[in-house]
């Protein structure tokens, strides 16, 4: 069974003068239960790829199904019952006027639970959060605790396929690992499918079994995790982008290391 | 060869609920090296960094035995001083080039600007300067970013701008906090690779503050470990991987790793204790 | 207000119990950061000052007739234009012998009852017409906006008093004809906040709940732009409370004998030189309300800006 098929995906913004092609010509399939990353640089189009699936983006053309639906302009309530998305920057994603309470209860009386508090309460214990965080307010939070409440939003309407946007790259490495294995443990619970955006390639490999390198809008090599553990990739851009993450090399000239 | 002593610096905050310290009590020293920073956000390494240049605004206090550059106190400085030497002996680089920059000015008029108030010298002869320290931060087309305003240039471009910019007056030290955080990690590895290099050439003493920790293992010579505004340990950069304390091995475990894979990342659990034990000295 | 007035072995509790980042239930969230944003506000000695001096204001029109030491509509013209500190006419009388004070504290509540009026006016006119302009987009941002700046481009009081003249004079119409010049304005800080709101990450996801525009409006989108067009608001007060006194100084607001400021300003002007505080106590008067209005705005703006709220 199929998560998510993308064929021929174009995606454009029009601009003041000319039309900006950010994603071109893009097949992709994700295969339901998988785990699958997109990598690349900023403006690769790897985050465009979420916002068109998800409808935030309206200039698109190509085919694009989600568990075997065909997706058309206008995104239904249904569809995103099945699709939710994690955003990049917890700080940003959050209403900073709304208690995680508020934030909760809005989003399950919109999918049209019934007993909210029950269910609010089970999502912050499913994120890691007591119900002491409920009344809280954005402000009243750290970086992860608000990426969770975050998670928790997305977990709300039982989505079966999880869109994650950079969900770490704002965070302490100390709290990108607890968010890490959150989401790792989310995916066997709920039997999710991932598809993940990151800049870090370690990241994708630690939550990914595949993994799609981008450069200007196009995807220039779909590797298994094993074929980049190894240091072997077949395209020379995701060759480059695997050497500059192992850390920084200095030239040869090096000074001597002083005691 | 030392630059820079800063003995007992404390950063102080006035809260509601009683005093802040952002910074508290550390001692370090800096050479002809890269000194390494890291930390996890709220530990204070930033504020270490302004403090030093006195940049921490009010209500903020700091305080500190001594902040002495080359023998000078830079506490017992008057405004007008520390205003010199922070154009002139200490420059610093900011995350993001964008809030640095003015946006009406060319890139050009700015940096001829920050030439002219070193001292009076012919326009022509002051363009030249700016063309060649623009060519020295590897910018492969000096009279198009000479000429260009800050939004028309990319991170990466702005970032290597502000280095040359700051590397005008010729600095004894530069403070770069967390200077290519927000680049992607080709263009991230071209603004070390030119740092680098000009801290081996010019002799010059660099204070590299990052939350990243492989990237200064890789970058600095010395590595300072700062965790709620204390040094918890000092480390060859190098050896970071034989790190002794339980917060630094914490952090380097809880980091996903390319080369071998784990079934789950080690969560780090903080031990209160880390807070309270007594800073240990980076003095060199 | 009710908080400071708590007794004082109490604090200690109630401070803990109102200062918590813990909040245990919706009314102790709303609580308490009620109360964190009374505490900044209570900070800054200028803000407080002038909410002391609108408070003292509310109080006085509330109070009015037992604050008045005369009925405020009395003539008395054997003695006109008594000087300040006349005997039983503390701040003396006008050209027809009405105590200048009555009239002060009567036109106190005509003031604050044109304020009230166009504070919930224009604002709630400029909050829908900027939103709905801003979050739509398109043709229906360039209709909205253009009407704005057909309102903005006349000048205030040449606007008002050209409704005024087509409505007739007399304060509710006074009333109408300054709101309808002082909407624009918000409607324009409405669409610039709204602008950067709908592109953040926030509104997105609410869109992933199916919400439809309706809901991100007023629900997520209001709640944010309030804040700043309340600041706006007070501090425009100042203006507003002028231009009614305008109107009522051009005969065109307040009728008389009704003990408007602007038109008791107007009356006394025909004295000025030689009985200068028929015109002057007055214009203190709404100097003093606007002055109290603007930092009170000032104060306002610390404690309601969102970016300021917490870390």
């Amino acid at each position: 069974m199929s998560g998510i098929v993308i064929k021929n995906l174009n995606v454009w913004f029009d601009g003041a003068e000319e039309r900006v092609n950010a994603v071109k010509n893009t097949n992709l399939k994700i295969v339901q239960g998988e785990s699958f990353g997109l990598v690349g640089e900023s403006g690769s189009g790897k985050s465009t790829i979420l916002r068109a699936l998800t409808g935030l983006i309206p200039t698109w053309s190509g085919e694009m199904n989600v568990t075997g639906e065909r997706l058309g302009r206008h995104r239904t309530r249904q569809f995103y019952k099945k699709v939710q998305m994690v955003f990049q920057d917890p700080y940003a994603a959050l209403h900073p006027r709304h208690s995680v309470d508020q934030l909760l209860s809005e989003t399950l009386r919109l999918h049209g639970f019934s007993n909210v508090d029950r269910r609010i309460e089970k999502l912050l214990d499913n994120v890691g959060l007591g119900p002491t965080f409920r009344f809280r307010y954005p402000h009243q939070l750290s970086g992860g605790q608000r990426q969770r409440v975050a998670i928790a939003r997305a977990l709300a309407p039982e989505p079966e396929i999880l869109l994650l946007d950079e969900p770490t790259s704002a965070l302490d490495v100390s709290v990108q690992a607890e968010i890490l294995n959150l989401l790792d443990d989310l995916r066997r619970a709920h039997k999710l499918t991932y598809l993940m955006v990151s800049h870090d390639l370690a990241v994708v490999g630690h939550m990914c079994k595949r993994i799609a390198v981008m450069q200007m809008g196009e995807i220039v090599e779909i590797m298994t995790i094993e074929q980049m553990r190894d240091l072997n990739p077949q395209h020379p851009y995701s060759r480059h982008l695997l050497e500059s993450s192992l850390g920084y090399k200095r030239q040869k000239e090096q000074v001597p290391q002083k005691p | 060869m030392t630059w820079l002593e800063v003995d007992n610096l404390w950063v102080k905050f006035p809260t509601r609920n009683g005093i802040f310290e952002a910074v508290r009590g550390i001692s370090f020293s800096l050479g002809e090296e890269r000194l390494g920073i890291v930390g996890e956000s709220g530990a204070g390494k930033s504020m270490t960094g302004r403090a030093i240049l006195q940049l921490i605004r009010k209500p903020g206090q700091v305080s500190a035995n001594h902040i002495s550059l080359d023998g000078d106190d830079l506490l017992k400085m008057s405004k007008q001083e520390i205003r010199k030497i922070r154009g002139q002996r200490i420059s610093m680089v900011m995350q993001d080039p964008k809030f640095s920059l003015n946006p009406v000015m060319t890139v050009g008029e700015q940096m001829m600007e920050s030439y002219m108030l070193l001292g009076k010298k012919s326009r022509s002869e002051v363009r030249n300067k700016v063309v060649e320290a623009l060519e020295a931060v590897a910018i492969r087309d000096p009279s198009r970013v000479f000429n260009a305003y800050p939004h028309e240039l990319s991170g990466g471009m702005g970032q290597r701008v502000m280095i040359a910019m700051m590397l005008i007056p010729d600095p004894d030290i530069l403070i770069a906090d967390e200077p290519t955080s927000a680049l992607d990690v080709s263009v991230q590895m071209q603004v070390l690779g030119i740092l680098d290099k000009l801290v081996q050439e010019r002799g010059m003493g660099l204070i590299f503050i990052s939350h990243d920790l492989s990237l200064v293992s890789s970058f600095c010579d010395r590595v300072l470990i700062m965790y709620a505004g204390r040094i918890v340990e000092v480390c060859v950069a190098d050896k970071l991987h034989e790190a002794t304390h339980p917060y630094t091995r914490g952090l380097l475990k809880s980091l996903p790793r390319l080369d071998t894979p784990q079934e789950r990342l080690a969560v780090l659990t903080r031990d209160p204790e880390w807070a309270r034990a007594e800073s240990v000295s980076g003095v060199k | 207000m009710s908080v400071s007035g708590l007794p004082s072995g109490n604090h200690p509790k109630w401070r803990s119990w109102l200062l918590t980042d813990t909040p245990t239930s919706r009314h102790h969230a709303r609580i308490a950061s009620l109360y964190q944003g009374w505490l900044s506000f209570r900070s800054n000695p200028m803000a407080m000052f002038g909410l002391v001096i609108l408070l003292m204001m509310g109080l006085i029109a509330v109070f009015a007739p037992l604050l008045a030491p005369h009925d405020p509509f009395v003539q008395d013209l054997s003695n006109r234009l008594a000087p300040l500190g006349a005997d039983d006419h503390l701040l003396g009388t006008d050209s027809l012998g009405r105590d200048i004070l009555s009239r002060l504290i009567y036109g106190a509540r005509i003031t604050l009852y044109i304020v009230i009026l166009v504070a919930l006016i224009a604002p709630v006119a400029g909050l829908f017409v900027g939103t709905v302009a801003g979050y739509a987009g398109g043709w229906i941002d360039t209709i909205l906006m253009r009407i704005t700046d057909i309102f903005l481009a006349f000048p205030r009081l040449v606007l008002a008093l050209a409704f005024v003249a087509a409505l007739g004079a007399g304060i509710e119409n006074a009333v109408i004809a300054i709101s309808l010049t002082a909407w624009p304005p918000y409607a324009r800080i409405a669409r610039a906040e709204t602008l950067t709101i709908r592109k953040s990450d926030y509104i997105s996801a609410v869109k992933l709940q199916g919400a439809g525009p309706f809901r991100i409006i007023t629900r997520h989108i209001w709640p944010l732009c309030i804040s700043s067009l309340i600041v706006r608001v007070t501090l425009d007060m100042a203006g507003i409370i002028l231009a009614a006194a305008g109107l009522g100084f051009l005969g065109l607001g307040a009728q008389p004998p009704s003990p408007e400021w602007g038109a008791m300003i107007s009356e006394g002007r025909k004295f000025i030189l030689d009985h200068w505080w028929v015109a002057t106590v007055p214009g203190l008067a709404i100097f003093l309300v606007s002055l109290a209005f603007n930092l009170l705005g000032d104060g306002l703006r610390d404690v309601l800006d969102p970016k300021d709220s917490g870390s």
